[in-house]
């Protein structure tokens, strides 16, 4: 059974349509006995994707698949990145659900335009970082 | 802001998924934003608010643990 709403559906793919104009990637890590967030995240990963034609899924085996794991610094699953040009840093760990589930459609956009609304002020700021920042946003189902 | 910056990186974590985590870093109510381990953001916060945490955390320690 499908997890999102016909509604839903409809809507994005309407909006992925119109708007989606450059491929995104969704990388999923997962293991063969998937915890059961694991599944569910999968099937939400899987969904999304079959709504556009811009959006690839990838499955990587987290116990197997330890080259692609080193490189997109995936420590614990469910991990999803969302990749677009290239790889920005974006991970989500766990379910996206509820407000986060926009979260991740707000950063398809995103990564696909390769630009975010932040201030001016903010992009200029952030120019001048000279070392590494590790964000950890938490959050629970909503 | 990951997107903006090649030194920043951000993860979304579903805390009672990893719950682990939140011991870890005390959360006690969501959202809440670490940023290199030492520098600790609670609750939704102005745009100007929340650089001030990336910028801090930016001047300091090391990334990750």
């Amino acid at each position: 059974m499908p997890l999102l709403k016909d509604k839903d559906r409809e809507y994005l793919k309407g909006e992925f349509t119109r708007w989606l104009t450059s491929p995104v990637k969704l990388l999923f890590f997962t293991q063969t006995l998937e915890c059961p967030t694991c599944e569910l995240a999968r099937q939400i990963y899987e969904e999304v994707a079959s709504l556009s034609d811009q959006i690839s899924l990838t499955k990587y085996n987290f116990v197997v698949d330890k080259e692609q794991v080193d490189e997109y610094r995936a420590d614990k699953i469910p991990a999803l990145v969302v990749e677009g040009a290239r790889d920005y840093g974006i991970r989500f760990y766990g379910l996206p659900s509820g407000y986060e589930f926009t979260s991740l459609i707000e950063d398809i956009f995103d990564v696909a335009a390769g630009s975010t609304r932040l201030a001016k002020e903010t992009k200029e700021a952030l120019a001048r970082l000279t070392k590494p920042v590790h964000l950890q946003v938490f959050v629970t189902p909503t | 802001m990951a997107l903006e910056s090649d030194l920043v990186t951000a993860d979304m974590v579903e805390i009672q998924e990893f719950p682990y985590l939140g011991n870890k870093y005390n959360v006690y109510g969501v959202p809440k934003t670490v940023a290199n381990e030492t520098v600790h953001l609670e609750g939704a916060v102005p745009e100007p608010k929340f650089l001030e945490a990336v910028l801090k955390a930016g001047s300091t320690a090391n990334a990750r643990s």
